[in-house]
């Protein structure tokens, strides 16, 4: 076993030599390696393909009603069964997975590129800026997040841009601080005082040294958010302020479910495994995106 | 005989650092200079304030608490021109920063970013400061690494930091820092991290690409051994200050200020094995402090009474030889002491 750990290195660092690829090179070729991480890319992929294509490809609409079939469990026309208004539940987790999917990634999106800048920003320069910077966080923080989201709601009306907006803009104080904690523990390291010592501006410092240097985290930090944002747009689904009925997301299906889970447990059960099943195969690209972006992995 | 126009001159350098315990002193008011082509050995105890006077050239203290309160170092740009570095704006410092004044950190393994290949580490000043592309300046990083003596460059620069040995790494920190061929190399503690062979050889390798391009070196050190090989002046710093300055031999063999003598006494190789090793007794002192009198005093073996309240001033003591100490200005002591000992 280790005669052949050996070799592989060897082919790797071979490999590394003769290709003068980039990072991203490298961690895909790393990221390839990594079994876990593949299939849940492939996962994920199957999941935004069937969400991108869902309007051309589902079986029924997510809004017509067939008062027949009210509450019918799985069949061969109705893969996932029907739920108690008689709507054809399949249909409805496509859709759902469309706004449940968009929401998940664009708020963290938004996140991210609030956070990690204000972040890297805050701990490299420091002093009066960094304070400032991370009282501001504090304070929004403090402010209750069910009362801004509502203020929001109910000054520019119910839109699922603003739902993610929203999201975004509540989720992006905890990546600042994660950031901005990472950021203070490299910025004294001898690479960046090297970095100022050979001329470069702070922007340049903070995005070829600083923000490489803490990706590790920030990936893992994402993957985190990501299931952690769906969860938020299925709770504010469910008390009204999210998505709206007849439109669905997995959150919402999700607490439709809950309230009949002892009569029908697959209206609980199938949007459940579509928000599990994702938000596994999330997980383990994230993991697998980590250990794939820090060169020094490659040596174990 | 014209005197040459020296590339850098520091005068009444100050940095002080505003902590919460009170002020501390960590440059207090030294002045030197340095000719092209010329290597100036820095040498004291931790502390004594030999990386902060230079890191300070370049802008690297850490502000706050650190700050520069008084001082000038006018480097001169071609013969007529020349440009204070301490009081430029950020710009003009960030073009010279890399360019013409170079630095080299003491610990290889921090000091390059791991998640950069040493390739574009190594180009990175040279695209900032000359107008070279990509291409060109890849095959100018390869033959920087070849000429710091490191095999398989065209493989290696693709490589990240740690597939590269400490000793390796602080090869690459040098191609990185001579690769715009700069003016002057601040090189502080260079070797201290590497074992004693790697050593040898990081500084053979320093001067022989110094003497190539003909820069000048600062070599900031606490090895006095190290100095002795390298440098053609050295100045000696305690306390935020320097107590005395001259070139290399003349320190070595005829010292001036008590300090550099314990210093010199305190070396191990200069004593017979199994003897008891010379130590400076007492510690180095608070410098948080104000200094009243001579800072060494404390720990000195010949100091008076006088030597705890007079402030000390670096005066001539010789011929290009400066010293601190008030009893060696007055030719009380060290004269008779060496005179003696070569007889």
């Amino acid at each position: 076993m280790t005669a052949n750990t050996l070799e592989e290195n060897q082919t790797e660092q071979e490999s590394s030599i003769e290709e003068g690829s980039s990072l991203w090179h490298d961690a895909w070729c790393r990221l390839q390696k990594n079994k876990l991480a593949v299939a849940g890319l492939m996962v994920l992929s199957f999941m935004i393909i069937i969400a991108l294509l869902t309007p051309w490809i589902a079986p029924y609409s997510y809004e017509t009603q067939n008062l027949a079939l009210l509450a019918t469990p799985p069949s061969y026309e109705h893969w996932f069964g029907t739920d108690v208004y008689g709507r054809d539940l399949l249909t409805r987790i496509m859709y759902g997975g469309r706004i449940s999917l968009m929401v998940g990634f664009l708020a963290t999106a938004v996140a991210l590129s609030i956070g990690v800048l204000w972040g890297t920003v805050a701990g490299y320069i420091g002093g009066k800026v960094d304070a400032v910077m991370m009282r501001t966080v504090d304070i929004l923080y403090a402010l209750p997040f069910m009362i801004f989201i509502i203020l929001l709601m109910v000054v520019f009306g119910r839109s699922v841009i603003l739902l993610f907006l929203a999201i975004g803009a509540v989720e992006w104080l905890t990546m600042a601080r994660i950031v901005r904690g990472q950021v203070l523990t490299i910025r004294k390291l001898e690479f960046v005082e090297a970095a100022v010592s050979m001329g470069l501006s702070r922007w340049q410092i903070i995005t070829r040294h600083l923000i490489p240097n803490i990706l590790g985290p920030i990936i893992i930090y994402t993957s985190l958010t990501i299931p952690s944002v769906m969860l938020l747009e299925a709770f504010l689904s469910f008390l009204g302020l999210g998505i709206q009925p007849p439109m669905s997301s997995w959150g919402s299906l999700i607490n439709d479910g809950v309230q009949d889970m002892e009569e029908h447990p697959w209206l609980l059960i199938f949007p459940g495994i579509a928000l599990s099943v994702t938000l596994f195969s999330l997980n383990f690209v994230g993991d697998g995106l980590r250990d794939a972006l820090d060169p020094k992995t490659s040596k174990d | 005989m014209t005197p040459v126009k020296p590339l850098l001159e520091v005068s009444n350098l100050k940095v002080y650092f505003h902590t919460r315990n009170g002020v501390v002193r960590a440059v207090n008011g030294i002045s030197y200079s340095i000719n092209p082509g010329e290597t100036l050995g820095i040498v004291g105890e931790s502390g004594s304030g030999k990386s902060v006077s230079c890191y300070s050239l370049l802008n690297l203290i850490p502000s706050p608490p650190g700050k520069l309160e008084s001082g000038t170092a006018i480097l001169s740009v071609n013969n007529s021109e020349s440009i204070d570095l301490l009081s430029c704006t950020k710009k003009e410092l960030q073009k010279i920063s890399g360019n013409r004044v170079s630095m080299i950190f003491q610990d290889p393994m921090t000091c390059l970013n791991p998640y950069l290949r040493v390739g574009n580490q190594l180009t990175e000043s040279l695209l900032l400061h000359k107008n070279v592309s990509k291409n060109e300046a890849k095959l100018k990083a390869i033959s920087a690494l070849e000429e710091v003596g490191i095999q398989d460059a065209e493989q290696r620069v693709n490589q990240y930091p740690h597939e590269f040995s400490g000793g390796m790494r602080q090869r690459v920190m040098i191609a990185m820092a001579l690769i715009t061929e700069p003016e002057l190399l601040i090189a502080d503690e260079p070797t201290t991290a590497l074992d004693v062979t790697i050593q040898a050889q990081i500084l053979e390798l320093i001067k022989k690409l110094q003497k190539q391009r003909g820069m000048a070196v600062i070599f900031i050190t606490h090895d006095l051994g190290v100095i002795a090989g390298i440098a053609d002046h050295v100045m000696v710093m305690y306390a935020g200050q320097i107590v005395e300055q001259s070139s290399t031999t003349q320190i070595y063999n005829n010292p001036q200020h008590p300090y550099t003598k314990a210093l010199m006494d305190s070396n191990p190789g200069t004593h017979e094995s199994g003897e008891t090793l010379y130590t400076i007794s007492g510690l180095p002192p608070d410098m948080s402090k104000q200094i009243i009198g001579c800072a060494f005093a404390p720990r000195c073996e010949y100091s008076s009474s006088r030597c705890f309240q007079t402030d000390t001033e670096i005066k001539e003591v010789g011929q290009h030889h400066q010293s601190s100490c008030l009893l060696v200005q007055e030719k009380k002591i060290l004269q008779t002491v060496i005179s003696s000992e070569a007889t």
